[in-house]
């Protein structure tokens, strides 16, 4: 395919997406936007599978992204589950407040 | 007659079993009946068996009965066998006899102890005991017997447990003679291994046979079992637990510390004589440790204030002078002496204990006085009894045995005037402690005064022995006084005669005129200085060296201090060096590492989701670079 996109721009891009994911992970303390951050890296590991995939021409890389996709779609509904005893709990979605596991 | 031996040492132990399991549910009456019956019973059985000794000895002159086998492993058999033969006669009819009188004189003694029938079960234990150790065959029994009667006299010092110093006291008499009897059991692993059995009469066979006179072996065995004894004895350097024994009830004292148990040493050495005699260092050893001994326990009773304790350092004292008879090889003097020693010593206690139970558990004669009127039948008994004691001459039993040992410590062959002097000069002190000791507590004015007097069955006992120590002296006249020596004659059978020099007649009445001559020069002294001229002692004691020396004796020439510094402490503080165990130390710093590191891991638990994600992030970081640039 002409004018495709290069595999190391398309790369860049998911770890980038990563990295953005993590880092919202780490510096967020409100459970909802953890969650989202939590997806927005799963999808930056879904992107790299479909660059990866363009690049050698396989369908694999289309599969994972699908079962990767799936898996997200699960851990959404349990992760808004969670959220939603998180909050008749703490009456918060601080995330912080839950450290009853403290050593 | 002879197969009823076996009941001797038996019935004591059973009326032991009887008071043990069922002491509790039993009346005082009861327990009264079982603990002095059994031994009456066995005093009934050895008069007998003596009896038939004297008129149709057994064969040979010694009698073995084999009850069963103890053990038998790899040419290991001893036996559980009694021995009877004169010597153990003798001692079978001294323990039952006098033990059955200080049983019944303790149903009055100890009537008002809660613990009455625990009291009779150690007391009937211990003459089982002591009759296990009097008539075994061989020295393991023997040493059963002996570790039996140390743990009753562990029990009966320790009597009173409620009062921690009777149980220090029972605590130091146990481990100060767990030092002689470790020697002891040395003694019998060496004779055993050496001879190949200990069976008493073939191992002295085999010993004769197989050592020569003076040869190492025979003196170093000699010399443990000499240690042995002299743990059991309360000899030099082993006596400082004897006085502190006394913290037991009186009849205790009568019994074990002063007539039957710490006679086992002098015992222990006669029945092995042929052993010592191969051994003639030990055998002079012996002879020291009895003359040293005997002088410095009769300075220390010089000064005592408790009446027990008085009797306690005559007691080691009188037990010097037998030591100092077998050492000189007058084994049937000794055995005499301990014979009629028990009768009055037995007797002096037991009159002290009358004198302390009326007034009110008061031991310090100084509190004492002018008891004579009060109390006549325990005056006169223990007049008789501290007469004896002094060796009052031609009335009294303690002279016809002190007479012996000292003719025979002067004229035999490893004796000499050496002993023979020490002897008599312990006359002299003796005369002047005992006479201290009536005039303080009989004499004088009364200072407390007594509660009820005593009662039947302390007062019969009391007469008998009196009777005893009087009359037990006639068996042995010497050849100044009608020359009749029943009791080394009957005990020729089991104990050679002491190797004599020939000596006149007229020598051995100068030796009893010079001794007698110090005896009341004692009692004379003791007379003059404690009842008519008080202030000599008083200016006497008001200079700094008297009143020292006076400190020096009464703390019983400082041995305990002595060992307090030399072994004691040292221990204590090893025992407080290691008291958080040096190898735990290892282990304990182990746990305490992990403890350090577990509270340090902790502290990252921190339970916050966020602190885990960039601990996940960090970690996978420090991954990644290891993967790529390694």
């Amino acid at each position: 395919m002409i004018g495709a996109v290069p595999m190391t721009h398309g790369l860049m891009v998911a770890g980038m997406l990563f990295v953005l994911g993590l880092v919202g992970l780490l510096v967020r303390r409100n459970i909802i936007y953890m969650l989202m951050s939590i997806e927005i890296m799963l999808n930056a590991a879904g992107l790299a599978f479909i660059v990866a995939a363009s690049r050698w021409g396989q369908p694999d890389g289309q599969i994972m992204f699908i079962v990767i996709l799936s898996t997200a779609a699960a851990e959404v509904a349990v992760g808004l589950a969670l959220v939603l005893r998180f909050y008749s709990r703490f009456k918060t979605l601080d995330a912080d407040v839950a450290n009853d596991m403290r050593g | 007659m002879f197969s009823l031996l076996w009941l001797v040492p038996a019935m004591p132990f059973a009326g032991f079993v009887i008071l043990a399991l069922m002491g509790s549910r039993l009346s005082r009456n009861a327990i009264a009946a079982v603990g002095a019956g059994t031994v009456g019973i066995s005093a009934v059985i050895s008069l007998g068996l003596g009896m038939r000794f004297l008129l149709l000895p057994p064969p040979g002159h010694a009698y073995t009965v084999n009850l069963w086998t103890w053990i038998d492993v790899a040419g290991f058999t001893p036996h559980v066998a009694l021995y009877l033969d004169a010597l153990s006669m003798v001692m079978t009819l001294v323990v039952t006899v006098v033990g059955f009188l200080i049983h019944v004189y303790s149903i009055e003694y100890m009537r008002d102890d809660p613990g009455y029938s625990r009291f009779f079960a150690y007391m009937n234990l211990f003459v089982g005991s002591m009759l296990v150790l009097v008539l075994a065959d061989n020295l393991l029994l023997l040493y059963l017997g002996w570790e039996g009667v140390g743990l009753c006299s562990y029990l009966l010092i320790g009597f009173w447990y409620s009062d921690p110093a009777n149980g220090r006291a029972a605590v130091k008499a146990f481990v100060v003679t767990r030092v002689g009897d470790t020697a002891m059991a040395l003694g019998l692993f060496l004779l055993f291994t050496k001879l190949g059995t200990l069976d008493i009469q073939d191992m002295m066979e085999r010993a004769s046979q197989q050592w020569a006179v003076g040869s190492g072996l025979a003196i170093l065995a000699a010399a443990l079992l000499l240690g042995g004894a002299v743990g059991k004895s309360g000899q030099l350097p082993l006596q400082v637990w004897l006085p502190d024994a006394m913290a037991g009830p009186t009849p205790v004292s009568a019994l074990i510390h002063a007539a039957t148990m710490v006679t086992a040493g002098v015992y222990l050495i006669a029945r092995t004589h042929t052993i010592f005699e191969l051994a003639p260092p030990v055998l002079m050893l012996v002879a020291v440790v009895g003359g040293a001994t005997l002088l410095l326990a009769g300075f220390a009773a010089l000064t005592q204030r408790d009446i027990k304790r008085v009797l306690a350092y005559s007691t080691i004292s009188q037990i010097g002078y037998m030591f100092l008879a077998l050492g000189v090889g007058a084994y049937s003097a000794a055995i005499f002496h301990l014979f009629t020693h028990a009768f009055f010593k037995a007797l002096l206690f037991m009159a002290a204990g009358a004198v302390i139970l009326a007034l009110h558990h008061e031991q310090d004669m100084f509190k004492m006085g002018g008891l004579r009127k009060q109390m006549p039948v325990v005056f006169w008994t223990f007049l008789i009894g501290a007469m004896s004691l002094a060796a009052l001459p031609l009335v009294t039993a303690g002279f016809y045995s002190k007479d012996m040992i000292l003719y025979e410590a002067w004229s035999s062959k490893i004796g000499g005037p050496v002993f023979w002097a020490a002897g008599c000069f312990r006359a002299v002190i003796t005369g002047l402690y005992t006479f201290r000791m009536i005039i303080l507590t009989f004499f004088g004015e009364q200072k407390t005064a007594p509660g009820h007097g005593p009662g039947p069955f302390i007062q019969v006992p009391l007469i008998v022995l009196a009777l005893f120590s009087t009359i037990a002296g006639f068996l042995e006249l010497p050849r100044t006084l009608g020359d009749m020596p029943l009791f080394s004659h009957f005990l020729r059978t089991a104990l050679p005669h002491a190797p004599l020099h020939e000596g006149s007649v007229n020598v051995e009445a100068l030796l009893q005129i010079i001794a007698e001559v110090g005896v009341l020069g004692g009692v004379i002294a003791a007379i003059i200085l404690f009842a008519r001229k008080r202030r000599h002692i008083l200016n006497l004691m008001a200079k700094p060296w008297a009143a020292a020396l006076h400190d020096f004796w009464f703390a019983g020439w400082r041995f305990d201090a002595l060992y307090n510094a030399l072994f004691v402490q040292p221990y204590i503080h090893l025992a407080q060096v290691n008291k958080d165990d040096f190898i735990d130390g290892i282990y304990n710093g182990l746990a305490r590492a992990a403890a350090a590191f577990n509270r340090a891991l902790s502290v990252t638990q921190t339970g916050r989701l966020r602190w885990y994600m960039m601990g996940i992030a960090v970690g996978a970081v420090i991954a990644l670079t290891l993967v790529v640039f390694l």
